[in-house]
């Protein structure tokens, strides 16, 4: 299998490549729109603000190479953010491939944010993860969030109930990090691989 | 529900651990990712690698170091142990640590705070303070508490939510090493001064001071080195003891 993982200005995308190896799969790192146009399977990690990745991301036309893409694409937190229409955060257009807003946490009982560490899962009815995951933790760092909706594939608690997992078609996203998250981690991004 | 985290602290010195670590069912003691990998077999919830080393080979030891517990371990993790500068951020970013800490540097220059949020995020900043108890007011120490400073803790951990950091770890060096339970009161007032995590440490001694740390002290996470090191107290009885007793945890 060809896994492409695209390279952009984001933090930290070097834990993706690692987690994959563990699992045994090679990944291609780039940010060259033909390389990520003919993989089989796309992983859209990020760690970063909005505004300026999808900045990044006009300038250098991956916006385009990403709407386009029909394989299997996994968005990664702010990856998962920026396959939604817009974002609070510096008010940003994103990708408009998943017709869901993003917004920022707004605490009402002294909850922090950013939300940080490990929480669960509620999966969807016929939710892509498969069933043994449900209340399973996973690890989160983020300030903003998916609202729940129709593509909603998982959604954790906290503030109120925020969409952790989505599906449309043939865009996959988690807003937690698999990567991070042990061996449910593990066992999402093989899921993910054995789509 | 958000769980609270139980995070082992590892003391590093030229890449190896050091100071009292006594496994038995270790092939290597000393090795940091053998360490790691073991306590997050066990449940532990991050872990903190925290370099003692004073070399000018420092920051190609801790990059590499980085490297090899990130290839390794798939729960997140921080570095932390003198960090001054970007450059030495940026490298252990590359080399794929999820966090690094900051202390005394922050201090003496506090837009260090800013510059690492700005490029890196916050997410990725910890701010890491020990301070002391003087004669009613809690001050902020240097140098792993070997100077003293003039700055309120509470005003110190706020300024730096201003400027960016993501979490801060807050150890009292009244209770460090005393293992009599954490500072609750102190920690209380620090989680209730900022709205970003707080990791307590200093002074676990008994699973009832984790309890103690997260209700009363109102702490995210809960620090400690010498007690899981020792194997005085293991991580899964720890979570379990916290889990009966209402406490969420990861288990």
């Amino acid at each position: 299998m060809n896994l492409a993982v695209i390279q952009y200005n984001a933090g930290n995308i070097r834990s993706v490549l690692f987690a994959l190896d563990r699992l045994g799969v090679k990944a291609d790192l780039t940010g060259d729109p033909d390389r990520i146009r003919r993989a089989d399977k796309v992983i859209f990690p990020g760690v970063g603000e909005a505004n300026t990745t999808m900045r990044f991301l006009r300038e250098k036309g991956l916006d385009e190479v990403i709407r386009s893409l029909r394989q299997p694409v996994l968005g990664i937190c702010l990856g998962m953010q920026l396959l939604c229409d817009h974002s609070e955060e510096n008010d940003t257009e994103c990708l408009g491939i998943i017709p869901q807003h993003v917004r920022l946490f707004r605490p009402q009982s002294g909850e922090k944010v950013p939300h940080m560490g490990w929480n669960t899962l509620e999966l969807s009815p016929d939710s892509w993860l498969g069933s043994d995951l449900q209340d399973q933790f996973v690890y989160f760092v983020h300030s903003y969030y998916v609202e729940p909706g129709p593509y909603t594939a998982a959604s954790t608690h906290y503030v109120q109930p925020f969409s952790s997992v989505v599906r449309k078609d043939n865009f996959y996203a988690t807003q937690f990090h698999p990567e991070k998250s042990g061996k449910v981690g593990e066992a999402i991004l093989r899921t993910f691989l054995d789509i | 529900m958000l769980a609270k985290r139980i995070i082992p602290c590892l003391d590093i010195k030229e890449g190896r651990t050091v100071k009292g670590i006594n496994f038995v069912d270790l092939r290597d003691a000393g090795d940091p990712v053998e360490l790691g990998a073991m306590y997050s077999e066990q449940g532990a919830d991050e872990l903190v690698f925290l370099d003692i080393t004073a070399t000018h080979e420092k920051r190609k030891t801790l990059a590499a170091l980085a490297h090899e517990i990130a290839a390794n371990l798939s729960i997140p993790f921080t570095i932390g142990g003198g960090i001054s500068s970007l450059g030495d951020v940026e490298a252990l970013l590359h080399a794929g640590a999820d966090k690094i800490s900051v202390n005394s540097a922050a201090v003496r220059r506090p837009a260090l705070i800013e510059e690492l949020a700005g490029n890196f995020g916050s997410q990725f900043v910890v701010l890491a303070v020990d301070a002391k108890h003087i004669n009613g007011e809690w001050f902020v120490y240097l140098n792993g508490g070997r100077i003293a400073t003039e700055i309120r803790l509470l005003d110190w951990v706020k300024e730096a939510e201003n400027l960016g950091a993501g979490e801060i770890l807050f150890t009292s060096m009244d209770h460090d090493g005393v293992k009599t339970g954490f500072a609750n009161d102190i920690l209380a007032a620090v989680s209730e001064t900022v709205s970003v995590p707080v990791i307590a440490s200093g002074g676990a001694g008994k699973m009832e001071h984790f309890y103690e740390v997260f209700t009363r002290g109102k702490a995210d996470a809960g620090l400690a080195a010498s007690i899981f090191h020792f194997q005085e107290i293991g991580i899964a009885e720890l979570k379990k003891y916290l889990s009966d007793k209402g406490v969420p945890v990861r288990i």
